[in-house]
């Protein structure tokens, strides 16, 4: 879908880049094949992004402008409606507004609405991203008994945070997509400010 | 230093010398300074231009060794520790996190394609970006 979008809006000044908050390449690399994209698409198996911008689910997308400046904070957007019917929310909205904004310059938000539906970190959610990263350097040094205690730590510490607590299922030998992952979706996710904000929202969120 | 000790930061893991007694982690003041910058200095712990006063130098310092937790603690900064395993993290303090994002200048970083080609965000800068972070999971 970005790769269509940068097709189309390529030419005006605007860019995708995809960042995969994976343990190694070969897990995102069947979509990466899939999507042929052009564009920057990359790969963050020690979630840098997730602690430099604060990312705590995905998808999540932020909107940086010409100036390197955050225009719209975190937001949990589809680029397509292949799993509406589970997060309730449509994609055709969601590339409505990033054409808007390319073409128009219309939907970024002020510097005080940005703040106002940023996420931030908690001292709790810092200190679980120290603890995600000791135990990703201990699972990669074959110690997988000490990695677990970390990674458990960490999902304690940001047990909203599923980029820590579903991202680890692939490394901890859990199933992201199993048993594992629907009692972590009954507890639910973080909330997103910006939900009030981008309205994309056409059925409620399914119960698993 | 009688050991070594990993220190994981900003994604690198640095080997550091170190003792470790009693569940507590000194690091030798000299291999905190070649890999992290952290200097012990009359105004305070140090780390580049900038310094954090301490109040308990005893807490601190052992020798010429400083106490990794002490250091967390005074300058802010989350660690994530296993003595057991002589390794541990240390994270980015909150209020430097919270003061960037509220800053709204957007982070830069470097990470590679799948073809291990690295980019660069601020290499984009005249351009509306779109960052869209996923994962296969």
């Amino acid at each position: 879908m970005w790769q269509a979008l940068y097709a189309e809006l390529g030419s005006q000044g605007f860019v995708p880049i995809t960042v995969a908050l994976d343990r190694n390449a070969d897990e995102p690399r069947p979509f990466v094949e899939k999507a042929k994209s052009t564009h920057p698409s990359l790969l963050d198996t020690e979630h840098r992004v997730a602690e430099l911008f604060h990312i705590v689910n995905v998808p999540t997308m932020i909107w940086i402008d010409e100036r390197g400046v955050i225009v719209r904070p975190q937001d949990n957007q589809f680029g397509t409606d292949t799993f509406t019917q589970f997060h309730g929310k449509a994609s055709g909205p969601y590339l409505e507004l990033v054409r808007a904004w390319v073409r128009e310059g219309k939907g970024a938000l002020s510097p005080d609405e940005v703040r106002k539906h940023q996420q931030v970190p908690s001292a709790e959610s810092q200190l679980a991203r120290a603890e995600r990263s000791l135990a990703w350097h201990l699972h990669q040094a074959g110690r997988s008994e000490a990695a677990e205690r970390h990674f458990v730590r960490a999902g304690e510490l940001a047990p909203k945070d599923w980029t820590i607590r579903r991202g680890s299922m692939p490394i901890r030998g859990l199933n992201p997509f199993g048993p594992d992952f629907f009692e972590l979706a009954r507890q639910g996710g973080a909330e997103f400010p910006m939900d009030e904000v981008t309205k994309t929202r056409v059925a409620p969120r399914a119960k698993l | 230093m009688s050991s070594t000790f990993t220190l994981i930061e900003d994604g690198r893991a640095h080997a550091l010398a170190a003792e470790i007694a009693g569940g507590r982690v000194r690091v030798s003041a000299a291999s905190l300074k070649s890999a992290l910058g952290f200097e012990l200095k009359p105004e305070g712990l140090c780390q580049g231009e900038v310094c954090f006063p301490v109040r308990d130098r005893a807490a601190l310092v052992a020798g010429d060794a400083l106490d990794l937790a002490e250091l967390a603690r005074i300058t802010g900064r989350p660690l994530a520790l296993d003595v057991a395993e002589r390794a541990g993290a240390l994270g980015v303090a909150l209020d430097d996190r919270v003061a960037a994002l509220r800053g709204l200048e957007a982070p830069d970083f470097t990470l590679p394609d799948f073809s291990g080609r690295k980019h660069t965000l601020s290499a984009y800068r005249g351009k509306k970006v779109l960052l869209i972070a996923y994962s296969s999971w």
